[in-house]
């Protein structure tokens, strides 16, 4: 797979580089993250880097960040090589990095988030609450974020929380900034302002490495490119030269042909029928109906409801209102192991949060949700059919990694979800729910867990997919119905489904009364 | 998709009963493939602190540690009591709380147990109206208090969500009243012959092992254990995959409370006696065992072996040093270093699991 040499950088070597890494190679317990790896970023540029999940870039940018030593190979900002032993070092270096995983304390302000550790004191030695605001909003001002200094960090969506980290890299006058898929989160207009101060921080000459998967942002922010793969140093070109499907290819390695390979397949009865179904405070008056073979896309901005729908429908937080019926049979949903008992699974969004139990094994992971009939033995569990059912899920669904033993924790996020994936393939689903499938996911494992659901509904699986990707909905749903701030407001049949008519009821209040 | 699976070998329905056991041989193959486990490592201090013992033995008092099976006894039988405590203990740390209460939960079940257990000639008896019983009834009677302990505690974790360590603490300072009040501090005395039986010559023992074989393979091969370890890893992601986690944690305390009754019946049969003083600090000593085997204060992680050994290391500390002649102050000092130490053992393998 890594025949491909790396083609030879075409940068002058004249442009001074503000952030170079040499040869950089790491590794763990059993694992080459990166072996011979360099990057270089001009100042005043944003550079891109692109890859799979496991491609090495994490490790790279912990690597530049102060988080890990590299076992070989060097980190040298203006030419000068850098001696990082800790996030402190780089911060003081000029290198900031805004994590992937926020890390801001929830019950101290924004002021305080931004500042900790270096607050202005008054004359008596303790923190000048005053001159903390006014810094704080002399720096949003520069950014033009409109946020309270003095407001919790609880109470910010994650947008908001996003923003206070930029924030905060700024404020430390950073030369580098470390960027890990900062838009995951954030709705299209949100967006629109990171990349409006990201850049301003280009034109004051500062250097930005931009992790992200999303191909089209890339193209529209990133002025440099570098691919990697497999821990290795693929290819680094200005973004002009290159195109998406080149991009993909150099990622993957091979060709991807078609990244939604939705298959016709005959729509069955209807499976599950929702009505008026509310959770107070949150949402109501949702009524749809699913049927066999058939994908319902579920689409809305972030907060629109639609992950509460999916919680409520799985039991998770049970119904306020309204009614579930499964072939006809109106049914009672109080908890996930009545909904598993109907037929039903649901891939929650957030991995790390409520799916992965992060210090066990891949085996224990994928089999916790069977562990009932079929595969035990009173109270004893069939461990020799669970290891034979784990083991053929992990290779029908390509799941990477040496053996079942392996501590999931150690997977890509895109072999994780797989195993999550597995976990409710093996309860024979009937109505699979699938909250963000694909989220943090490189191209190559997304379009093979596309493939899968197309392949499920195939089967007779009646699916609901929710995505904040509208790529992804457009391609794969064979409806949409669309949500906005707990409501309803509208369904679009496949044919007639597109970014704007998708955009416009997402955004729309709805219209009945 | 057609790539990937032949057309008999459909997703959804890959897991159906008829599958032929023999089909895949892989996957037992590959499982037999490990890392070290942390066992090994932990049974090597084992090692290690025996044979510094037996030469500091040799140099001080020109007398052999290990080669004393009276001595190694008596170290074993000290700590079946803890030990068994332990195995409770750890199940519930695994699950990511913790049981402070099992010190005086064992002197509440010695000291109801004993109440049952005394001969019907003694004069000044708690129950003066009651014959001889067989010792099946005063056994059944700790088990049950123990467990009832259990689940009051169980109760107010998963139910009224406090805090673990102050639910406990809150059945730790009760149960250890209730145990005085019992008989006004008097200790109750005088208990049948067939009921001493239980904790004379090395029963202690080969209770304690029985508990830790039972709760190995309860931990790793039964649905039990699997949820165990599931919840301690992500309560939220258990919940979500079907378990009933409020109604599991009950359980797991109740089975800690129970162990801890077990203990107070081995204890008073022992002793000959029960006394509210019974088990004092034992909760610390067995949280010290687990944690020195290897259960992570996180949860999630964890396993008897582990906590046998974690049991036996104190064991041999206590009866190096008394075999030396070190003061037992001295005895606590080191013993909270080594808490402290395996700690911060766990830690470490907590920072490295993350890194990796």
């Amino acid at each position: 797979m890594v025949a491909t040499t790396a083609s030879a950088p075409h940068i002058q070597a004249s442009t001074p580089f503000l952030l170079e890494v040499a040869n950089a190679r790491k590794t763990f317990p059993g694992v080459v993250a990166l072996d011979n790896v360099q990057l270089r970023v001009r100042a005043g540029t944003v550079h891109a880097l692109m890859g799979e999940n496991g491609a090495g870039k994490s490790t790279l940018m912990k690597i530049i960040a102060g988080v890990y030593m590299p076992d070989d190979g060097e980190v040298r900002l203006h030419g000068r090589p850098l001696q990082l032993t800790g996030p402190l070092d780089a911060l003081e270096a000029g290198i900031a990095m805004i994590h992937q995983e926020l890390n801001l304390m929830p019950y101290m302000t924004i002021a305080e988030n931004i500042w900790i550790r270096r607050e202005p004191l008054n004359a008596l030695g303790f923190v000048d609450h005053a001159a903390l605001a006014d810094r704080t909003q002399a720096l949003f001002d520069r950014l033009g974020i409109e946020l309270d200094p003095e407001l919790e960090v609880r109470h910010l969506s994650i947008a908001g929380r996003q923003m206070v980290e930029i924030a905060k890299a700024v404020s430390y006058e950073s030369e580098v900034l470390i960027m890990d898929e900062p838009t995951s989160a954030l709705t299209d207009r949100e967006v629109e302002h990171l990349s409006r101060i990201i850049n301003d921080l280009r034109d004051q000459g500062k250097g930005i490495i931009y992790i992200t998967h999303k191909m089209d942002e890339v193209f529209e922010i990133a002025d440099d490119i570098s691919v990697f793969r497999d821990g290795q140093f693929i290819h680094e070109a200005p973004a002009s030269e290159l195109d998406a499907n080149e991009i993909i290819r150099l990622m993957v390695g091979r060709e991807v042909t078609q990244l939604f390979p939705k298959e016709t397949v005959p729509i069955g009865d209807v499976v599950l029928a929702v009505k008026d179904l509310g959770l107070e405070g949150v949402f109501e008056g949702v009524s749809f109906d699913v049927h066999a073979g058939e994908i319902l896309g579920i689409a809305g901005l972030v907060g629109s409801g639609r992950t509460n729908v999916a919680e409520t429908l799985f039991g998770v937080t049970p119904a306020t209102a309204g009614s579930v019926a499964i072939d006809g049979q109106e049914i009672l949903i109080k908890s996930p192991h009545q909904a598993m008992l109907h037929g039903l699974a649901l891939l929650t969004e957030d991995r790390k949060e409520t799916g992965l139990f992060l210090s066990l094994s891949v085996l224990e992971n994928m089999e916790i949700a069977v562990l009932r009939d079929g595969y035990t033995h009173g109270s004893f569990v069939a461990q020799h059919r669970l290891d034979q059912q784990c083991e053929r899920m992990k290779q029908v669904l390509d799941v990477r990694t040496p053996d079942l033993e392996e501590r999931i924790g150690n997977l890509s996020g895109g072999n994780q979800q797989k195993v999550l994936i597995g976990r409710w393939l093996m309860t024979k689903p009937r109505i699979l729910i699938l909250d963000e499938p694909t989220r943090g996911i490189d191209v190559g494992a997304k379009a093979e867990i596309h493939r899968l659901i197309s392949e499920l509904a195939g089967e007779g699986v009646a699916v609901i997919m929710i995505s904040s990707e509208l790529p992804e909905v457009l391609g794969m749903s064979d409806r949409i119905m669309v949500m906005h701030q707990g409501q309803v407001t509208g369904f679009l049949d496949r044919g007639d489904a597109n970014q704007v008519s998708v955009m416009q009821l997402a955004s729309a209040p709805a219209t009945h009364a | 998709m057609a790539r990937t699976m032949h057309s008999d070998k459909r997703i959804n329905n890959m897991t159906t009963a008829t599958d032929n056991s023999q089909q895949a041989p892989i996957a037992s193959k590959q499982r037999r493939k490990r890392k070290v486990p942390t066992e090994v490592s932990i049974l090597a201090v084992l090692i290690g602190i025996g044979l510094l013992f037996e030469v500091i033995g040799w140099v001080v008092r020109g007398d052999s540690f290990l080669m004393n099976p009276q001595r190694l006894l008596i170290m074993i039988l000290q700590m079946s009591i803890i030990g068994i405590i332990a195995i409770g203990v750890t199940q519930v740390i695994i699950t990511g709380g913790i049981d402070l209460s099992s010190g005086s939960v064992l002197a509440l079940t010695a000291m109801v147990t004993a109440s049952l257990a005394q001969s019907s000639d003694y004069a000044r008896a708690v129950y003066p109206a009651l014959t001889d019983l067989p010792w099946i009834v005063p056994l059944v009677a700790g088990l049950l208090v123990g467990a009832l302990a259990g689940i009051i505690n169980g109760s107010l974790v998963a139910f009224a969500v406090i805090p673990p360590f102050i639910a406990t603490l809150g059945m730790m300072v009760s149960a250890r009243g209730l145990a005085r009040a019992y008989t006004d501090g008097q200790p109750v005395s005088l208990l049948t012959e067939e009921f001493t039986w239980i904790g004379s010559g090395a029963n202690p023992v080969i209770i304690f092992l029985g508990v830790a074989v039972i709760f190995h393979i309860a931990l790793k091969y039964t649905r039990y254990g699997k949820y165990t370890y599931a919840i301690g890893a992500n309560p939220q992601a258990a919940r979500v995959s079907g378990i009933n986690v409020r109604r599991h944690l009950v359980k797991v305390y109740a089975i800690a409370g129970l162990l801890a009754g077990l203990a107070g019946v081995v204890a008073s049969a022992r002793a000959g006696t029960g006394q509210a003083g019974m088990g004092l600090m034992y909760e610390l000593d067995a949280i010290a065992a687990a944690v020195i085997g290897g259960t992570s204060l996180a949860g999630g992680v964890g396993r008897v072996t582990g906590t046998v050994i974690g049991a036996l290391i104190l064991g041999v500390m206590l009866s190096g040093f008394t075999f030396l002649g070190v003061d037992a102050y001295y005895q606590d000092i080191v013993k909270g270093m080594i808490i402290v130490t395996a700690v911060i053992v766990d830690q470490y393998r907590q920072r490295r699991r993350k890194l990796s």
